[in-house]
C-alpha cells in the first residue's frame, strides 16, 4: 500500500515538473513565430528603433498598423506569386496521388511477374535526393524545348489550327507549371506508392474478390471501391504533399522560373534590406497563411497519416 | 507590375493557372482511362495479363524517366568536364573528384555536412522524445495545446523559417539591436555579435542547425508520442510494482519498446539533413564557412556552370545515402515477412 502511495506522489511531483518543462519548451518554440507576427504589424520607425519584444511588453506605445501588408502585397508581386504557387501546388498534389493510387492498387491486389522486385526498387528510391536527377532532367526539358521550338518555327502549318497558338510565343516546358508538376510528381512517387500500398494492404481482400465475381472490372473496382475506402490515406498523403510543394523552393526555382512562387519571392525580398523588416515579416506572414490553415484544419488526418506510415 | 494592381490585372494569371490545373488533371484521368481501354481491346487472357501494367506502367515510366535514368546520367556526368571550346561534356575520369578533394573549401563543406548529420537527427529525436514524455504527464488539454505549438513549424517553409529566425540572429552595427539574441547579449553588458559570421566552434553552423531542429522536433514528437502511448500499461505498472524508479521505468521498459520508431524518425530526419539546402542558402548563402553539399551543388551548377563538378558533389551525396537505402529495403523485407 505504502509503495503505491509513494509512487502516486512521485507522479504528482513529476506532473508539476512536466508542466513547467513543457511550458518552457513551448515558449521557446513560439519565439520566432511571435517575433514575425508582431513585426508584421509595426511601422517602420518602430521596427528599426526597438526589438519586436518591446511591442509585446509595452503595446500601448506602439504604432500598430497593417501598412506592412499593403506595402508587401503591392511592391512584390506577392498576389501573383500566390496564384503561381496554387497553380504549382494543386496539380503537384492531385497528380502524384492519382498515379500512386493506381500503382499501389496494382501492387496490392493484382499479381504480376517481378512485383516484389519492382516494389523493393521503389522502396529504395524513397531516399534518393532530388539533386541526383536535377541537372539531367533540366537538360531533358531544355532539349525538348529546342526540338519543339524548331518544329514550330519550321512547320507553322502543323500548329496554326490550334487555338491560342502564337508563333511569337512558341510552346515550351522549361520554366512553366507542367515542368514543376512532372518533377514534383516523380519525386513524390516512391513515398506515395509506399504509403498508399501499406494502407491498401489493410483493406478487406474478400470484398474486392466478391466484386470481381459480380463481374466488376479492376478499373471499376478501383474507382468505386478502393478509392472511397482509401480516403483517409489519400487525405493524409495529400496534406503532406501539398505542404511539401507549397513550401518547396528548389524545384520551383529550377523548373518553374517563369512563374515566381511565394518562397522565391520571399527569398528575393530577404535580399532587399532597404524594404524594411516589417515588410519582410508581413510577406512571410502572407506566405504562411495557407499552409498553417491547412495544417490546423487537417492536423488530425496529417498526424494519423504520419503515425500510420511509421509506427508499425 | 504597377504600384497599385487591381484585381483584374491578376485575371490572366488566374485563368491560366486554373485552366492549367484542369487540363493537367483531366489529361491524366484520360491517360488511365485510355490505358485501360487499350488493354481491354486484347483477348481476355492477354488483357488480364496486361491489366496490372496499365495501373503501374505510368508510375514506372515517371520514376524511370525522371528519377532513375537522370540519376544514372548524373553519375556519368560526374566523370566529365565541360570542353571550353565546344561546350560539350568530355570524359575526364576522376578529375572532378580529385579537384574536389584537393580543395580545402570543399573539405570543410564535407565536414559541415558531417556535423549536420551528427547533430540534427540526434537532437531532433532526443528533444522529440523529451516533449513526448513530459506531455504525456500533463493532462489532455495542456498536451494538445503544447503539441500543436511545437508541431506548427512542420507547416512552415525553410525560407519563411529563415526570415523568422533573422529576428533572433540579426546584427546591427548601430546601438539598437532588434535581433533578440544580440539584445540579450547587450542587455547583459556584452557587445553585439554578427552571429552568422562567427566561425569559432562552428557557432554560426550550429545556429543554423537550431533552425532545422526547431522545424523537425514536432515531427519526431508526434511519432514518438504515438509510440509511447502504444506501450502497454501493464509493462509500466509491473515495473512500478517491482519498485522501479521513474528513470528505470523509462530507460528499461519504455525506451526499448519505442526503439523502432525512434530509429525510423532518426533516419527520416537524417535523409532530410543530408541534402539540406534552403536554410543555409537563405541565411548565409554558404558563406562564412557554413557551406553544405546541397548549396555547393547549386552554386557549382548555376553560378559556375560546372556541370561535372556539380554532378560529382551529388554522387558523393548518393554514396553517403546508399547504406540508408540498403537498410530501408532490408527493413521492408523483414516487415513483409511478419505480415
Amino acid at each position: 500500500m505504502s509503495r503505491t502511495l509513494t509512487f502516486a506522489t512521485r507522479l504528482k511531483k513529476f506532473r508539476l515538473g512536466s508542466s513547467l518543462t513543457l511550458l518552457a519548451l513551448v515558449i521557446l518554440w513560439l519565439i520566432p513565430t511571435v517575433g514575425l507576427f508582431v513585426t508584421a504589424f509595426r511601422n517602420k520607425d518602430d521596427a528599426y528603433s526597438s526589438g519586436w519584444w518591446t511591442a509585446i511588453f509595452s503595446p500601448l506605445t506602439q504604432h500598430w498598423t497593417i501598412d506592412p501588408f499593403t506595402q508587401a502585397l503591392n511592391a512584390n508581386n506577392l498576389v501573383s506569386s500566390f496564384i503561381s504557387t496554387v497553380a504549382v501546388a494543386v496539380p503537384a498534389t492531385i497528380l502524384p496521388i492519382m498515379f500512386a493510387a493506381f500503382a499501389a492498387y496494382g501492387f496490392t491486389f493484382l499479381s504480376f511477374k517481378g512485383k516484389e522486385v519492382w516494389f523493393a526498387i521503389i522502396i529504395g528510391l524513397m531516399v534518393v535526393p532530388m539533386q541526383a536527377a536535377l541537372v539531367p532532367v533540366l537538360q531533358l526539358f531544355v532539349g525538348f524545348d529546342s526540338w519543339i521550338g524548331d518544329l514550330q518555327m519550321n512547320n507553322p502549318a502543323l500548329f496554326q489550327w490550334i487555338p491560342f497558338w502564337d508563333p511569337n510565343y512558341p510552346w515550351h516546358i522549361t520554366g512553366e507549371y507542367p515542368a514543376g508538376w512532372i518533377v514534383h510528381s516523380a519525386f513524390a512517387m516512391p513515398l506515395a506508392v509506399y504509403i498508399l500500398r501499406n494502407y491498401m494492404m489493410t483493406l478487406p481482400h474478400a470484398l474486392i474478390e466478391a466484386a470481381r465475381v459480380d463481374g466488376a472490372s479492376y478499373y471499376q473496382i478501383f474507382w468505386k471501391l478502393v478509392i472511397p475506402m482509401s480516403v483517409p490515406a489519400l487525405a493524409s498523403f495529400a496534406i503532406f504533399q501539398f505542404l511539401w510543394v507549397w513550401n518547396d523552393y528548389l524545384v520551383a526555382f529550377v523548373f518553374v522560373g517563369n512563374h515566381p512562387v511565394l518562397t522565391y519571392t520571399l527569398l528575393s525580398m530577404l535580399g532587399q534590406y532597404n524594404q524594411g523588416w516589417q515588410i519582410v515579416a508581413a510577406g512571410s506572414f502572407f506566405t504562411l497563411i495557407v499552409p498553417v490553415v491547412v495544417f490546423f484544419g487537417l492536423q488530425r488526418y496529417f498526424v494519423r497519416g504520419l503515425t500510420a506510415g511509421s509506427v508499425k | 507590375m504597377d504600384q497599385q494592381p487591381d484585381i483584374f490585372s491578376y485575371l490572366p494569371d488566374l485563368v491560366f493557372a486554373l485552366s492549367a490545373i484542369g487540363i493537367g488533371v483531366l489529361a491524366s484521368i484520360f491517360l488511365y482511362w485510355l490505358l485501360n481501354f487499350l488493354v481491354n481491346l486484347f483477348p481476355r487472357r492477354v488483357a488480364s495479363a496486361l491489366q496490372p501494367y496499365a495501373f503501374i506502367a505510368p508510375v514506372l515510366a515517371l520514376v524511370g524517366g525522371f528519377l532513375v535514368w537522370p540519376t544514372i546520367q548524373t553519375i556519368y556526368l560526374s566523370f566529365t568536364t565541360t570542353d571550353p571550346d565546344t561546350g560539350e561534356q568530355k570524359f575526364s575520369g576522376f578529375d572532378n573528384f580529385n579537384s574536389l578533394f584537393g580543395d580545402t573549401d570543399f573539405l570543410s563543406t564535407l565536414f559541415n555536412n558531417l556535423l549536420w548529420i551528427l547533430v540534427v537527427p540526434a537532437a531532433s529525436v532526443v528533444l522529440g522524445l523529451l516533449i513526448a514524455t513530459v506531455s504525456n504527464n500533463v493532462g489532455p488539454i495542456r498536451e494538445k495545446v503544447a503539441k500543436s505549438i511545437i508541431f506548427l513549424p512542420m507547416a512552415i517553409s525553410f525560407v519563411a523559417a529563415s526570415t523568422m529566425w533573422r529576428f533572433l540572429y540579426n546584427y546591427d552595427a548601430g546601438n539598437v539591436q532588434v535581433g533578440l539574441l544580440n539584445a540579450i547579449v547587450t542587455g547583459l553588458g556584452g557587445n553585439a555579435v554578427p552571429w552568422m559570421q562567427i566561425t569559432n566552434f562552428k557557432l554560426n553552423d550550429l545556429l543554423l542547425m537550431v533552425i532545422v531542429i526547431w522545424l523537425n522536433t514536432g515531427f519526431s514528437m508526434v511519432l514518438l508520442s504515438a509510440a509511447i502511448k502504444a506501450v502497454p500499461e501493464e509493462t509500466v505498472e509491473a515495473a512500478a510494482i517491482d519498485g522501479a524508479t521513474g528513470r528505470q521505468t523509462f530507460f528499461k521498459i519504455v525506451l526499448p519498446q519505442i526503439r523502432a520508431t525512434a530509429v525510423s524518425v532518426f533516419i527520416t530526419v537524417l535523409i532530410g539533413v543530408m541534402k539540406i539546402f534552403d536554410v543555409v542558402y537563405a541565411m548565409t548563402g554558404g558563406n562564412f564557412d557554413t557551406n553544405v553539399l546541397g548549396v555547393a551543388f547549386i552554386k557549382n551548377y548555376f553560378e559556375f556552370g560546372d556541370t561535372g563538378k556539380a554532378s560529382a558533389i551529388v554522387v558523393l551525396l548518393m554514396l553517403a545515402i546508399i547504406p540508408i537505402m540498403i537498410y530501408q529495403v532490408y527493413s521492408y523485407r523483414k516487415q513483409e515477412e511478419l505480415r
